[in-house]
């Protein structure tokens, strides 16, 4: 009965939504306060209903109720609780689930931190958080549905796929999800702006906090994606281009713009249809990723199984809300004033123009991920196209952005002097490109020319930032008063961008000067390797709830003195008979070791890799301060109270127009 | 949601149903060209049975053949261009990660550099534009 | 308006390319091979090891080349559609066994029937690679002059057999 009742909430979940998004966008129109007022209750019912019927959920995979076929096929009783609780989204039902319940939190959140707003637009908002979450249960009750039941109930069920048994795919789907998913507020703002008849720019100043969180949860879920991989899949990859990868990757490269885009419009009125598009796209990409994963169109490492009406289904809500957004989108922008004037040298050109870089970037990744589909749609033939392609092209892209990014932080609003800027920017490029070879040719003796133009593009946006701190308190007296002046989100923009460098650098210097090694191994061999002596130390029997496993254990020396000790294991998880390596990996500020166990070679010799990864904690590292710096401009006083907001307002307007 | 559920799960299941453990004796080289001649090849083929992991990632048995025979290959001095092309010649265009240039994949090379113009060029307009109407 | 519109062409555009993808199998690998000779080898056959078969004893003929292998549990789901074909049509089907267990192998044709004129025993999967197989079981239908005009990945079943293989092998048949 208990399966049941979870399906039963979805399906009155289902209602909510319906009446969430037909009533306030009904009374929206025809000023109906009843209507709108229905906008909140009704979202907080929705999201009463979609928690109950995910604790269901959660609850049946705890007590192992394998007469529900989705618990039967992605669980086992030897699961621990724990894998047992994450294994909910472990595969595709459930993960719809939890993309339901994601946009839930999202709508409730919408109805408690929006007390400020006009309530027409609040009803706009809430309603097309409803259009989307009706779409999705719809989606969900007629192809996915999670409860579904199986006759006869196995005794046991197949088990996670033991990729997944890991704190990493615990945390990290949640996390992603929050900010693919985040995404839909800034859509749903835009929409709620462009059905306004009189559109200024006071909605980006609403949307700004929420589109900063989501992107921050998308920063940290990729990080965190990135982080899995490269300790869970046993080769030390980081990043590989896979499609999946991709899905999430390009919602985050227009979220970057549409952070950037909504700054200026929020702060100069400028740009306001192109970062209506903006907030359009980012969301439609995360739509987009969601038809890559779930409808097999595309081979990906992913194993969401592949059910052809899935796939219609998908695409059916994508045309609708990407679709019919944009049909909006080519009838309203015409229509929207233009705001403020800037000259071509200006902060503004560069915002502009990193913003259009970002477009680009992501067109690029999107022209790699689909090209294989266009061609074999016109039946030219079968081709790949995987990291090596986009490793060429997505470089050479960014490396303008890089250059714009140092030159946008130093110059002005409105416009700028050349020449003043010229004689800013001298001592800033002799600084960066001195510092920048002298460390190359200091500590790196191959990849000069491609590690020199990753340390000088890491160089020269935080020497430019540093630099914008410096002009900022160039004239004041008191330095100390003027730095608590200046605004979190000031400091928030010079964290992100530090973080950005420090992910270059990390970047750079794994991809370039990372070494590893393939040798045969017995109890008691050592291997010197990269300046460290590696000393099979023991090979131990391991048996855990649901594996079993071979442990190595490595002593790690250098110069005879103990560094570390690395233990790596090869698993085999019983139920699927399936292989893993488990990292033994030496975390470091500068340099990590990395040993991965390989396969019994004989009796007693295996086959064990190990990798020296300089600098690859950066990458996770910058991720995590441009995720700080996010958090930074959130926290500023500027989206504080609703009088303030009010005040500023005007002020705003009157010194736009 | 998630990432790479490698595919030697996936491979459907009539295909290579068969769990094996490849043999994961290492190579030697000997010259160091040669060695990272091997490993480049690697990371430039995809493997046919987990078709989302290259050469050098990939677990299955038909990857281990195939790097078997570059193996071969690279030792008795054969040039990358020999021995990508033993590839295509067998499994088509599809094995290479790094798509050749030809007329069908010409869009795919120049294309990101011809939107990156084209987008440029329309932003430097319309600032101008702007700058224009007063 | 025209240049706000562009973003919904995109789309759609996307879109339509999507529904077109709907449809391919992503997994499918057309192979480079069709209208090619069929690479030559010399193998031991699987029944007597001091005993070569060539890729020449198949020309002539129209004939089928099905690779298999005992532990590969698609070519079990295939087998009896094989054995039914050469009750009851008059084709020349020979095996290549694919990096198999010679014991195996036969215990396999023992027990679920022989339908190979032969088998040729491609032990490390040598001439495999040299026939781009890639999923077990793969069929492959060669002309009279030794050219492979089709191949067909993974079990086939009875309805492909009917209505793709054997329509194929009447047609190249008549050809001189």
């Amino acid at each position: 009965m208990i399966p049941e009742l979870g399906h039963f909430t979805l399906i009155l979940a289902l209602a909510m939504a319906f009446i969430q998004s037909s009533f306030p966008l009904v009374g929206a129109t025809i000023a109906n306060q009843t209507f709108m007022a229905l906008a909140r209750p009704v979202a907080r019912l929705q999201f009463f209903f979609v928690v109950i019927s995910f604790f269901i959920l959660v609850y049946s995979f705890l007590i192992n109720d394998f007469s529900i076929s989705y618990i039967a096929n992605n669980s086992n009783t030897l699961l621990p609780w724990y894998y047992r609780f994450s294994a909910v989204w472990g595969a595709h039902e459930g993960s719809l689930l939890l993309w339901v319940l994601i946009l839930n939190i999202w709508t409730i959140a919408v109805t408690y931190f929006s007390r400020g707003l006009p309530e027409y637009f609040v009803a706009r908002v809430i309603g097309v958080m409803g259009l989307i979450s009706a779409g999705f249960l719809l989606f969900m009750l007629f192809t996915s549905n999670p409860f579904e039941r199986i006759f006869p109930i196995p005794l046991d069920g197949a088990d996670l796929n033991p990729l997944l048994q890991d704190i990493g795919l615990i945390i990290h789907p949640p996390i992603l999800y929050m900010g693919y998913v985040g995404f839909s507020v800034a859509f749903s703002f835009a929409i709620a702006a462009l059905l306004d008849s009189n559109l200024d720019t006071t909605w980006a100043r609403w949307s700004r906090p929420w589109t900063l969180l989501a992107w921050i949860f998308l920063t940290l879920g990729i990080a965190l994606g990135s982080w899995w991989a490269y300790y869970e899949l046993g080769w030390g990859g980081w990043w590989f281009w896979d499609p999946v990868e991709n899905a999430s990757f390009m919602p985050w490269l227009i979220g970057t713009a549409l952070i950037h885009s909504l700054a200026a419009t929020d702060k100069r009125g400028i740009f306001k249809n192109w970062t209506l598009l903006l907030s359009i796209c980012a969301f439609a990409l995360s739509l987009l990723g969601t038809f890559l994963v779930r409808s097999g169109v595309i081979t990906s490492v992913h194993a969401f199984a592949t059910d052809p009406t899935r796939g219609i289904f998908i695409l059916l809500l994508l045309g609708v809300f990407v679709g019919g957004s944009l049909v909006l989108y080519a009838f309203r922008a015409p229509t929207i004033k233009a705001g403020g004037k800037f000259k071509l040298l200006s902060r503004e050109t560069f915002l502009l123009l990193n913003s259009i870089l970002f477009l680009v970037a992501m067109l690029t990744v999107l022209l790699g991920t689909i090209y294989p589909l266009i061609i074999e749609a016109l039946n030219l033939g079968k081709i790949s196209v995987g990291a090596p392609y986009f490793n060429a092209v997505f470089v050479p892209i960014m490396s303008p952005l890089v250059v714009f990014l140092g030159l946008g932080v130093i110059t002005k609003w409105k416009q700028d002097n050349l020449f003043q800027l010229l004689i800013k920017l001298r001592y800033l490029l002799i600084s960066t490109l001195f510092i920048g070879i002298t460390i190359v040719l200091v500590f790196f003796e191959n990849h000069q020319l491609k590690t020199s133009m990753g340390i000088i593009a890491a160089l020269w946006i935080s020497l430019t930032t540093f630099y914008s701190f410096y002009l900022r308190l160039q004239n004041k007296k008191n330095k100390l008063a003027a730095m608590l002046i200046i605004p979190r989100s000031y400091y928030g923009m010079l964290l992100a961008h530090l973080g950005f460098s420090v992910c270059i650098v990390g970047i750079t210097i794994t991809s370039n000067h990372s070494v590893d090694i393939h040798e045969r191994m017995k109890i008691g061999d050592t291997i010197e390797f990269s300046n460290y002596q590696f000393n099979l130390r023991d090979l131990k029997e391991i048996s855990g709830p649901n594996y079993k496993a071979t442990e190595a254990i490595v002593d790690v020396k250098k110069n005879e003195t103990l560094i570390t000790t690395l233990r790596s294991q090869k698993r085999i998880y019983t139920v699927r008979d399936m292989p893993m390596t488990e990292a033994g990996i030496d975390a470091g500020f500068t340099r990590d070791i990395y040993m991965s166990l390989g396969e019994p070679l004989d009796t007693e010799s295996w086959s064990v890799r190990l990798y020296h990864k300089p600098f690859v904690r950066w990458i996770w590292l910058g991720s995590i301060l441009m995720a700080i710096g996010g958090l930074l401009a959130i926290l500023d006083k500027r989206y504080r109270t609703a009088k303030q907001r009010k005040k500023s307002i005007i002020v705003n307007n009157e010194v736009v127009s | 949601m998630n990432k790479r559920f490698m595919s030697i799960l996936i491979p459907i299941l009539f295909f290579y149903a068969q769990n094996c453990f490849t043999n994961d004796e290492p190579v030697k080289f000997k010259n160091i060209l040669q060695e990272e001649q091997y490993y480049n090849l690697l990371e430039e083929v995809r493997c046919l049975v987990c078709q989302n992991q290259s050469l050098a990632d990939s677990n299955a048995p038909l990857a281990q053949d195939l790097r078997n025979e570059i193996y071969e290959m690279v030792n008795s001095k054969k040039n990358n261009n020999e021995i990508l092309d033993f590839l295509v010649k067998r499994y088509g265009d599809f094995v290479l990660y790094r798509p050749p240039l030809k007329k069908n994949t010409w869009l795919l090379w120049f294309g990101p550099f011809l939107i990156l113009i084209i987008a440029i060029s329309i932003g430097i307009i319309v600032i101008k534009k702007q700058i224009g109407d007063k | 308006m025209i240049r706000y519109l562009l973003p919904l062409t995109i789309f759609l555009g996307i879109t339509v390319l999507f529904i077109y993808g709907l449809q391919n199998d992503p997994r499918y690998i057309p192979s480079p091979l069709i209208n090619q000779s069929a690479p030559e080898f010399n193998l031991p056959t699987l029944h007597e090891p001091e005993l070569n078969i060539k890729m020449d004893t198949l020309k002539g003929k129209v004939s089928l080349l099905n690779v298999w292998a005992s532990w590969c549990a698609a070519c079990r789901i295939e087998h009896p559609i094989l054995n039914n074909a050469v009750r009851n049509y008059d084709i020349k089907l020979y095996g290549l066994n694919y990096k198999d267990s010679r014991s195996e192998a036969l215990i396999w044709l023992k027990d679920l029937g022989n339908p190979y004129i032969e088998s040729a025993y491609d032990k490390d999967g040598v001439v495999g690679i040299d026939y781009g197989v890639y999923g077990v079981p793969e069929t492959f239908i060669i002309d009279k002059q030794g050219i492979i005009r089709y191949k067909h990945i993974g079990p086939i079943n009875n309805e492909q057999f009917d209505n793709i293989i054997m329509p194929m092998i009447r047609n190249l048949e008549e050809e001189k």
